[in-house]
């Protein structure tokens, strides 16, 4: 049949089976939103309040349900503001496509209204990227962007499509989305196997790739068939339960003690689906003290990036854990489990407050609150590693942060992706006054679309991390990180209207939680904490656990 | 770690931007280009771009894996001197009076430049060969003023067939 370019495009996001967009509309995409207003009850549209808003959402819905994310923006400004949404997809290999509209083909290069050459742009910070210049390569284009979104080491597509292109006519014929191929090297499976089932002191290191291939019970069922202790990365949370006994926790500049003991004095090392990021090898040359590494990972050119390893695999993380699991035996480790026992016994542990918040008491009373099956959200800084130590993750795909770019402001856009996406489950929004000032507009998305997200806002009144680092490092020269702005977060929320809380001791909180769990749209609760409050225990970059901070 | 001189032929699919997608490859992972050519293979869907890099085995591992991962790449590999043949070709232009000229021919003979250019104070050698025969050249034409000169960078191919150096 004889359709548009944007009913094309349309047409081939129900191929892909496409529900849910993001984005904001503009001049460029007005053929696209007319498409879009036809087939509104196929397809739902959110419109966000800001094009980065609607980018961290579509990432979010992706971390969310696995499927791949879509945002759709305008050309110029739209197709700019998308740029840290896609870059921090990217860091943590989020399936997206990215649509933007362009000038039509004759105002190319013309510096016309709204111009920008955004494929130019994104080219670092995408897997691959299209513009579009002829209407009769629209549909196979797209196919392939989701293809290449949703394949191998996942990531991010744009495709740029021109004005005219969204307006001339072809035939367009369906075809169904192209099945997903996975494969794997496991020539070396045997030997690495052996060299596990030999091992005294062994540790599981592992990180996204894991929950990514869907690969968490097969991690799970190795790690206690051999009783191997394993550390997860931020990106690792929840793919072994907070209470489950292997689990050492968060490794890295702010982890466990215990996990980074553990990795140090290890003999030999399983890094499943992680790539040894400066935040983890904060000194690579040191990293592991010695032991034997062994690296499974679905992108080759992660072996030896960083850290350079004795052994490696690569194809599908899921495919590489079972032909391992072929040859691991049974084991107990009992001495080198006794000593991580008593590692964790002298961990590190946050003083208890009654009267007034802290961090980790936020953090369990969500916990004991919340269903189990909550997705936490969060912005970045020090909410964010509090959230990550003292969440009780006992999901997959549960725990939703910008691991790798670190985008403050990414919190609020990617909760609305994730509870468009799960509507039926409970969505946290955990951030900090820094964090939220820079996004907290997208409240008014929330509002339109009466999404129940509950903003955590844990409120130092500074910039928490970095006056940490200046308290370090810095002589406590606290260069612009003390804000004290005079926000008034409940007059804020009502404006917008959301609800709001102010919270100052834990009763507080308990209350203000349990009332908003019961409301129909987006509640902001301000819980105040000491901003001497700091993330510990703490490795400096470039430092190993001998370095590590307690106090 | 042994610095040394790579060479690496990276085949890619003929479409527009895909040079600025391995230039930009290299800049972002911070991977030094000593020279770049492009050009159309037998199959004009596919362009080869042959770069000289100077790195480690590890980080030569690593700039493959890279730029193997760019969807619009066919194949990279690694020529090695010994199993391959690289040429470059030099443009330059000499400052030289009739009373230098006989001297500087002499010196385009014994690498076998041709004498491209001749005008009264100057001429243009053209010369083809390894890199090292080239700076060789130049070294000796040292004691003249070069005016202008304009090298093309390293093109190579594998001797023999070699599987992996097909596509």
């Amino acid at each position: 049949m004889q359709l548009n370019g944007s009913q094309i495009l349309v047409n081939v996001l129900l191929e892909q089976g496409v529900d849910t967009i993001f984005g904001y509309p503009g001049g460029s995409v007005l053929n696209i939103y007319d498409a879009l207003y036809a087939y509104k009850d196929k397809i739902r549209h959110i419109t966000t309040a800001h094009e980065q808003g609607a980018a961290h959402a579509a990432d979010g819905y992706a971390r969310i349900t696995g499927k791949t994310g879509v945002v759709l923006a305008t050309s110029g400004p739209g197709a700019t503001n998308l740029v840290t949404g896609i870059a921090t997809a990217y860091m943590d290999s989020v399936p997206m496509v990215a649509i933007t509209g362009n000038v039509g083909t004759s105002l190319i290069g013309r510096d016309s209204f709204q111009e920008v050459y955004i494929a130019g742009i994104t080219m670092p910070i995408t897997k691959h990227n299209f513009v579009v210049r002829d209407v009769r390569q629209l549909a196979d284009t797209l196919r392939q962007a989701f293809e290449i979104a949703g394949s191998g080491r996942k990531g991010p597509v744009l495709v740029d499509i021109p004005k005219d292109i969204t307006a001339a006519k072809c035939e367009y014929e369906p075809k169904p989305p192209v099945e997903q191929h996975k494969s794997a090297d496991v020539s070396g499976a045997a030997e690495i196997a052996e060299i596990l089932n030999n091992a005294e002191r062994p540790v599981i290191y592992f990180g996204g790739g894991v929950p990514a291939a869907g690969a968490g019970a097969l991690l799970r069922e190795l790690a206690e068939r051999a009783q191997i202790p394993a550390t997860h990365t931020l990106m690792g949370a929840g793919v072994l339960g907070y209470d489950h006994p292997l689990n050492l926790g968060l490794i890295g500049m702010h982890g466990n003690r215990t996990a980074n003991l553990a990795v140090h004095n290890a003999d030999v090392i399983l890094a499943a689906g992680t790539r040894f990021s400066d935040r983890v090898a904060l000194n690579p040359n040191k990293f592991g003290g010695g032991a034997v590494i062994i690296q499974l990972d679905i992108d080759k050119s992660e072996i030896n990036k960083n850290v350079t390893v004795q052994h490696s695999m690569t194809g599908d993380t899921a495919l590489l854990l079972e032909s391992l699991l072929q040859f691991i035996e049974p084991a107990q480790h009992t001495d080198w489990l006794a000593q991580i026992a008593r590692w964790k016994k002298d961990d590190y542990t946050p003083v208890d407050s009654p009267d007034h918040l802290t961090p980790h008491g936020i953090m369990q009373t969500l916990c004991d609150t919340c269903e189990p099956d909550t997705a936490y959200v969060t912005d970045v800084g020090q909410h964010q590693m509090w959230a990550a130590q003292y969440l009780r993750h006992v999901g997959e795909r549960s725990f939703l942060t910008s691991g790798g770019l670190g985008t403050m402001g990414y919190g609020y856009g990617a909760a609305i992706g994730a509870k468009c996406a799960c509507p039926d489950r409970r969505v946290i929004h955990i951030t900090g006054d820094g964090s939220f000032h820079m996004n907290m507009n997208e409240v008014c998305t929330a509002v339109s679309y009466q999404l129940p997200i509950i903003t955590v806002l844990l409120n130092n009144q500074v910039l928490g991390m970095v006056r940490q680092w200046q308290t370090a490092f810095y002589g406590r020269r606290y260069s612009c990180s003390e804000l004290d702005r005079k926000t008034d977060y409940v007059k804020v929320a009502e404006g917008f209207g959301a609800k709001g809380y102010h919270c100052e001791t834990p009763a507080q909180f308990e209350a203000a939680l349990k009332e908003a769990m019961t409301q129909d749209g987006p509640v902001w609760i301000e819980c105040v904490i000491d901003r001497e409050e700091r993330v510990l225990p703490m490795i400096p970059a470039g430092g190993t656990v001998q370095d590590t901070i307690i106090d | 770690m042994e610095q040394n001189k790579r060479i690496l032929s990276v085949l890619v699919k003929n479409h527009a931007g895909v040079l600025a997608r391995v230039a930009l490859l290299f800049c972002q992972r911070g991977f030094n280009i000593d020279s770049l050519t492009v050009s159309e293979t037998d199959d004009p869907g596919i362009s080869r771009i042959t770069v000289t890099t100077t790195g480690s085995e590890t980080l030569t591992q690593q700039v493959i894996s890279q730029t193997e991962k760019l969807t619009e790449t066919v194949r990279v590999f690694e020529l090695k001197p010994s199993t391959s043949v690289m040429r470059e070709l030099l443009l330059v232009k000499v400052a030289a009076n009739e009373g230098e000229r006989g001297a500087v021919k002499e010196i385009a003979e014994i690498y076998k430049a041709k004498i491209v250019d001749l005008s009264p104070d100057s001429m243009i050698l053209e010369l083809t060969g390894k890199p090292d025969k080239i700076d060789g050249m130049i070294d000796m034409l040292g004691s003249y003023r070069i005016i202008e000169m304009c090298r093309t960078g390293v093109t190579a191919l594998g001797r023999g067939i070699a599987e992996e150096q097909t596509f």
